[in-house]
């Protein structure tokens, strides 16, 4: 008799060992300024290193919020014994009034439709239990997060059909493909429950346009399904034009107290925003009282440490702090994503004009030997192994265009930064110069022409290594 | 079309509205020594409030820990970013050398195989998506924990056989009662994949028998199915005898490195002997390598916070502290059981022979009117709104006797404890008048016999209000 579930041993089928070649490579040479400057540069970590000084300060400031001490005295009793799934009240509240600083103060969180979990890995995987059932299917637009494939779908037996997008339109979304999407769920037998999408998005690190989420809104009323609208990255908008939420077009359209709003909802975490993956805070929002009833007690699963809600409550409730933390992690984003996109171009490389997030999408097609994401592979493996970049392949996030990648930039130093450009300068010179001994240019057109699309919709793609990172 | 799914909406079906009721009222009338002397005693939360002074002290004289500090440094930024699923070494270190030590240092836990978890609540439900495909079923003594329905069953599709034990033996597990359960499951067509005790039990407050150890580690041998201990309560055992854990039996089995050790699975938390259910730590120990690397993984949906992996890394190493705190929380949880035996006496109320967990199992079968569950709901609302103190009827943990109730100790003062035993007193001696006129004895014992077995195998019950308790 089967001893293990299938959950656990069907795992061994959906690991891409290639994938794991670049973790596995980076962690047996990790690049160190002093200790090992010919090492691996971890571009793969979309984390925020950027604003850490101004928590410290913070923290050294009050020191009460670690302490666990309010006004001197210790409340320690108090939070080791809350475990309320209702969350502590007061960082609720501080937790609805950030998200609506970061919405420019245009919309309002009740912080009663809050329901907290354990990093937005937890509150999706918590979204799906209460609005899929095992085969039912969400949307989602491509190229997308590779850990969506294990919170969306592992434990809850959903399922992921994608919205193809294409850098024909810089990636956008477009009614035809939603559609087509739809369309392929009901070829294939699934129920659609819904569309999930990430806004500013990642791996594109571009905001979702008015026009896009109106589609969807106009979609997602249509078809009488959800929209789940993770805004993980809404705090690291760092360009002119201002955020726009899901939450923004629902009042625009006037449809904040309808049956659609019912339908919507926004699941965040501090992880990015603030750079605090360690301490493990989502966070589903969500207008319909069922949803937040059953996710409020699946939160069960996933609490927030009381120590850890108790000093981000202090954090968060601290306005000065906030507006001018949001204020110069902006600044420091715009700054360090400029860094990145001058040296890429020092280099012969662009990418998609973004505004947010902490990586840029980086078209590396001219540097395929074949239009192919086998091509692909084997331009990543040198960049692992003989640049010494560990960057994401858009294969990994499901796109369905060979040549992407996604390079972050808010995890290193600027003088580290400035290696990596350098590295990689001098590899698409060197191989410039070997590509133009050895192939014509009018063959190399030829073959950029040649599309293959891998069958991907089912495949889990992460092994042991991968960090629970986005 | 169904728009939520049936974890959503089969919810509302579950709910229990007198156990509801008892909850409600003692938030409506909470009792308070100063401000509402007359106001409801909690009696039905397993919470460990006797030692807190202790760790108190600790943090005092080490604020590094919650201060986010090593060295007097800080290391803040290192734990914002320490994500990994593997956890924090140290802590893991650490923890498993408080778990040595709880069993006298007589069996060894090895970090590599514990994976963190949010609490027990969320190890229990990663075990079962680990072990249990949806409809495969577990076997669990009765009377168990209330939310184990919810833990085990809710999210993972599994069910839940009860092994029924009676007073007869003092709810020993008995052999006839094991296969009767497996056979039971049969007849109810689900494949059995386990058996899952707890022990010490909840609401038992007993330890396990090595008879009884013995004769189910024998048992999941024959069978070829898993045991899961969850031994959460392990560090609360006050009595002469000491624990004897799954993993004591396994060794003086030699059965350590067989291959029925690779199906035995201890469950663990910090919220019972620490006191500390707000800061989520659960852990799962697995000698089986596949479980422990899936479940590290599930453990992506609940992760137990850096701020408070480091806090009680620093707590649990402090060899000093430990081997103080298990020695003192002894002491006092044995002088408070005491109390509590002490004023049900008093009260003509005897209970179940117990020398560890948070609350005694208290007969209160010859206040029932009759034998049956109606009585004992009838009794236990007259306990909650005349005698004013929550506890909980002996069928919300699936006990096939009726009159039967857990009552807690640890988590109220002294003072608090006498009044409530003071309230019965009365309450007993006004009833035992009133039933003396009314009733002869002969017809007393006549209704003793009459027994109902409520057909509870399937009923999910617990509500909005009940909080993540045990």
């Amino acid at each position: 008799m089967k001893q293990l579930s299938t959950k656990v041993t069907s795992n061994g089928h959906g690991q891409d060992s290639s994938y794991f070649l670049g973790w596995e490579e980076y962690e047996k040479n990790p690049y160190d300024e002093i200790k090992n400057p010919d090492g691996i540069i971890q571009m793969g970590l979309a984390e925020n290193q950027l604003c850490f000084d101004l928590i410290e300060t913070w923290l050294a400031k009050n020191p009460d919020a670690a302490g666990l001490k309010k006004d001197g005295q210790s409340i320690f009793k108090e939070l080791a014994l809350f475990q309320d799934y209702h969350g502590l009240p007061e960082f609720k509240k501080a937790l609805a009034e950030f998200m609506e600083e970061i919405r420019g103060n245009r919309v309002t969180f009740d912080p009663s439709k809050i329901v907290l979990a354990a990093g937005s890995t937890s509150a999706n995987e918590t979204l799906m239990f209460c609005l899929a059932e095992p085969g039912d299917a969400f949307l989602l637009p491509t190229p997308y997060y590779p850990g969506f494939d294990r919170d969306l779908k592992w434990r809850t037996g959903a399922e992921i059909v994608p919205i193809h997008c294409t850098s024909s339109n810089g990636f956008q979304i477009t009614e035809s493909a939603l559609q087509q999407a739809y369309q392929q769920a009901q070829k294939l037998d699934l129920k659609v429950k819904g569309v999930l999408v990430t806004n500013p998005s990642n791996p594109l690190g571009t905001m979702l346009t008015r026009r896009e989420i109106n589609l969807l809104v106009d979609f997602i009323s249509s078809k009488n399904i959800h929209l789940i609208s993770d805004e993980i990255y809404s705090g690291t908008v760092f360009g002119f034009e201002q955020f726009v939420s899901v939450m923004d077009v629902l009042k625009d359209k006037n449809l904040e107290n309808s049956e659609v709003s019912k339908r919507v909802h926004v699941v965040y975490s501090l992880s990015k925003d603030l750079g605090l993956p360690g301490f493990r805070v989502g966070a589903i929002y969500s207008n319909d009282e069922m949803v937040v009833s059953a996710a409020t007690k699946m939160s069960s699963f996933g609490l927030v440490s009381s120590q850890t809600q108790y000093l981000l409550s202090a954090l968060l409730s601290d306005k000065k702090f906030t507006s001018k933390y949001l204020d110069e992690n902006q600044k420091r984003l715009k700054i360090r994503q400029k860094q990145l996109v001058s040296g890429l171009e020092a280099a012969g490389v662009t990418c998609l004009k973004s505004n947010a997030g902490l990586f840029c999408w980086v078209d590396m097609r001219h540097l395929l030997d074949t239009n192919t994401f086998e091509a692909e592979l084997e331009l990543w493996k040198k960049i692992v192994y003989e640049v010494k970049l560990n960057i994401s392949p858009g294969s990994s996030c499901h796109c369905t265009e060979p040549g992407w990648f996604r390079v972050c930039f808010a995890n290193m130093s600027e003088d580290t930064l400035d290696l990596a450009m350098k590295r990689l300068k001098e590899y698409v010179e060197s191989t410039d110069s070997r590509r133009m001994i050895s192939k014509s240019s009018h063959e190399r057109i030829k073959s950029l022409r040649k599309r293959t699309v891998s069958n991907w919709v089912f495949r889990v793609s992460w092994t042991d290594r991968v960090p629970d990172e986005r």
